[in-house]
């Protein structure tokens, strides 16, 4: 598991991201069934995620990931830490 | 189990003889568990739902060599926790009814995620079967996958197949009757990590001496579970407090230790076992290039071009339904009228001709007119929802959705409910939460659906010439109001708790199988002609009667209340209209009229007399008889939304004011909805309650918006 504390400044939550960022994800955080079903649905620690478009009404926001395109709300997508690898 | 009532299909004398094989079908949403299922099962399908839920339950056969195979699609699932009510159906279904073997449909190009099930649904120690599926697609995509490793390290045969082509289905008969024949379960466990084990290990002896626990459920999955907190196994657990008390105090060690929370650790570990075989099994031969779902979402779910196009499809799916609909409707409205016209004329006068003619024929033709719909509306939904369509349909829309408590997909069967409740209702099979699709199915009766417009035409025609249209137009309006009122209403007291997560995968787009869309489409509409069709054969004879016969209490020579209007209407129609002034009293004398004398006081303050009273009884039937009710009523002929002398008649009745008018408007677009549409909303959410709870609420809504208006109304005086 991801112990590391230092939250440097490419550390941030995905809601947080722009189309067209890629970044890794480092934690899912909170509890609960959003959380399990965005784990259960492929989002892992590690896991890498580009941010592909964001809806024609502003939320949600379609990520790509290894094998799948997922849509998140951007209050889901707070749940998910991750570091930019890219922008 | 249906296995007896279903052997229409395929039967010959034999099939006692048979072997029975129970095979369920599991896998993620987006496999092609589906297509496979149709594939094999073709036309053999039956829909129902699974016992006290939503969740939509489908079983085929198929007759294979000396086998007689039933297969049970389980609902697509990623997982297989107590979070979802799919997720819990498909896992009790396992558990609880032990079929033979379970098929696991894997979508190979996705194969880690899919895995991640398949590691889930060997835990509960049944036979499986990984059917490997479109791994067409994965050649095209540069992967190879190593299927008899793969079925080493899992200890389960695999089987490739492209169930949209119905390759490798005779393989995977094969291997079913191979796997039924000789039933070894082995056991792969996954290693839970040190810490986990020991827990698991003191947990499990507990366990086996829980009888409860132990008769139906693996006790390592158990033991798993409870570790795990699973809401389901920890309340099925609850009464032991031995093991109620280990598996918590194992559960807060564990995290203390790990730092973590033990669902995510274990789902974390179960996700490395995965990962691993994926390492193992997975060559990936050369990167492919960009590929065409992507080149498609660029437009179709572009920022700018996204809603529009939306718009444009939701317009055309309507279209297609209601506009090239109507045409076949017309002609099955002609058939029924000359069947009636025919059992008319060889059949002698009398109750029973009438109660064939005017009651069966009429009733149940005027729910049969709407088949065309539904077989259009549902090969339009299957074509948007088998291209992948749908799930970008939601993406676009949940924004506006969501800001009412609902999910994206919740807006297709809304706005399917301006045509027609009926369909719109088993349009909200799309909707994967229950809480969604209930709350969908409790609003759509207040979208102002094509029967109800006849009344607003007649009405506002009548009263509002000049204004007509901006008055109809009003009240979609105010429908759709009231929807978004009720909706949040439902949420704040009702289904409150967390909102349903969005998470939701946008599947590649796929060209749809002509089969698939088909079936689709064919088994909406028998389940509309078998289960919608009985009640209201049934209701409709009861509205027959009602209006046919006087109660028994009153004398055959009705007096009072009839003769004013008799007088009244007789000013204006020649004398050849006895007939008509007949009907007219039939109808007032019948138990329909003392109805609605009886229930005037409940009515008055609203704004109606008895006679509005009795053409909302028979609206229950259908909204547009309440047009024809009023004609009846006021001794006219056939009458319909053009009809001027009815437009006529209600405008001389001192009674009806412009303000009445309006509000027997607002009524009808509220009040409960007509048979056909809670026939269907008892078949689709599978609860007499909730049924009942939409015919007491839209009543209820209806009285109390219209009592505000008429009041209201009268205040300031506008008549």
């Amino acid at each position: 598991m991801d112990k590391q504390e230092s939250h440097n400044n490419t550390t941030l939550k995905l809601s947080e991201l722009k189309p067209g960022d890629r970044c890794k994800v480092l934690k899912i955080s909170g509890k609960g069934s959003i959380i399990r079903r965005i784990f259960d649905i492929g989002v892992r620690s590690g896991a890498e995620i580009l941010v592909e478009r964001v809806a024609p009404l502003g939320d949600p926001v379609e990520f790509k990931l290894e094998g799948f395109h997922l849509s998140l709300r951007k209050e889901e997508a707070e749940n998910i830490i991750v570091e930019v690898i890219s922008s | 189990m249906n296995l007896k009532a279903n052997n229409k299909s395929n039967t010959d004398k034999k099939d006692s003889e048979r072997k029975k094989i129970v095979v369920a079908v599991a896998g993620n949403p987006n496999s092609g568990k589906t297509t496979l299922f149709n594939g094999i099962t073709g036309s053999s399908q039956r829909v129902g739902n699974y016992p006290g839920v939503t969740v939509e339950k489908k079983t085929g056969h198929r007759i294979y060599k000396n086998y007689n195979i039933t297969f049970v699609d389980l609902p697509g699932t990623y997982s297989l926790s107590a979070y979802s009510l799919e997720e819990m159906v498909a896992r009790d279904y396992i558990l609880s009814e032990k079929p033979d073997v379970v098929v696991d449909v894997i979508d190979s190009s996705n194969l880690e995620r899919n895995l991640y099930l398949a590691s889930q649904i060997l835990e509960l120690d049944v036979p499986m079967i990984m059917a490997l599926n479109m791994t067409d697609e994965v050649r095209k995509l540069g992967i190879r996958i190593d299927i008899e490793l793969l079925t080493q390290l899992l200890a389960s045969p695999a089987v490739e197949t492209v169930a949209s082509r119905e390759i490798g289905l005779t393989d995977l008969l094969d291997t079913i009757i191979e796997v039924v024949e000789n039933s070894t379960v082995t056991n792969v466990n996954i290693n839970y990590g040190e810490e986990m084990e020991k827990a698991i290990t003191e947990l499990i002896p507990l366990i086996e001496k829980n009888e409860v626990l132990s008769k139906k459920y693996p006790s390592r999955w158990t033991a798993l579970k409870l570790l795990e907190n699973d809401p389901e196994i920890t309340r099925m657990a609850e009464e032991d407090s031995q093991i109620v008390e280990l598996a918590d105090n194992q559960r807060k060690r564990i995290e203390k230790r790990l730092g973590d929370d033990t669902e995510l650790y274990i789902a974390d570990r179960r996700y490395g076992f995965v990962n691993g075989i994926c390492k193992e099994t997975v060559q990936t031969v050369h990167k492919s290039r960009k590929d065409v779902t992507e080149k498609i979402d660029t437009v179709l779910a572009n920022r700018v071009l996204g809603l529009p196009i939306f718009l444009f499809m939701m317009w055309a799916t309507f279209q297609l339904t209601f506009t090239l609909g109507v045409y076949p409707m017309d002609w099955l409205d002609a058939g029924f009228g000359y069947l009636g016209d025919f059992l008319s004329s060889v059949m002698p006068e009398g109750h029973f001709q009438s109660l064939i003619v005017d009651g069966i024929i009429g009733g149940v033709g005027g729910v049969l007119i709407f088949l065309p719909n539904i077989l259009l509306l549902f090969l339009a939904i299957a074509f948007l929802e088998d291209t992948g369509y749908m799930a970008r349909a939601a993406f676009i829309m949940d924004k506006v959705m969501h800001s009412i408590g609902l999910h994206g997909k919740s807006f297709m069967p809304m706005l399917i409910g301006f045509g027609c409740s009926v369909p719109a209702i088993m349009a909200t099979r799309g909707l994967e939460n229950e809480k969604d699709r209930l709350t969908t199915m409790l609003i759509i009766p207040l979208m102002s659906c094509g029967a109800k417009l006849p009344v607003y035409v007649l009405l506002a025609g009548a009263f509002f010439p000049e204004q007509a249209g901006n008055i109809i137009f009003l009240i979609y309006i105010f429908g759709i109001l009231l929807a978004i009122f009720v909706a949040m209403l439902l949420k704040k007291f009702y289904f409150h708790g967390p909102g349903t997560p969005f998470v939701m995968e946008l599947p590649p787009y796929r060209v749809p199988t002509l089969k698939s869309v088909l079936l689709h489409m064919w088994r909406r509409a028998v389940m509309y002609l078998q289960k919608a069709g009985t009640i209201i054969l049934a209701a409709s004879v009861v509205v027959w009667f009602i209006t046919t016969f006087p109660p028994p209490w009153a004398s055959s020579q009705n007096e009072n209340a009839i003769p004013t209007q008799g007088n009244m209407i007789s000013e204006n129609v020649e004398q050849a209209d006895i007939e008509l002034q007949t009907a007219s009293d039939k109808i007032s004398n019948s138990m329909a009229g003392h109805l609605g004398r009886f229930i005037e006081p409940v009515i008055k303050p609203i704004g109606f007399d008895w006679k509005t009273g009795i053409a909302l009884i028979t609206g229950f039937a259908a909204k547009e008889v309440v047009v024809s009710t009023l004609g009846t009523v006021y001794a006219l002929g056939e009458t319909d939304e053009e009809s001027v002398e009815l437009k006529d008649a209600l405008k001389r009745d001192p009674h009806f004011t412009p303000l009445v008018a309006f509000c027997l408007m607002i009524f009808t677009l509220i009040y409960v909805p007509c048979m056909a549409a809670m026939a269907v909303l008892y078949r689709e959410s599978g609860s007499m309650k909730w049924t009942w709870f939409t015919i007491g609420y839209t009543t209820l809504l209806a009285w109390i918006v219209t009592f505000i208006i008429y009041q209201g109304g009268m205040l300031l005086n506008v008549s």
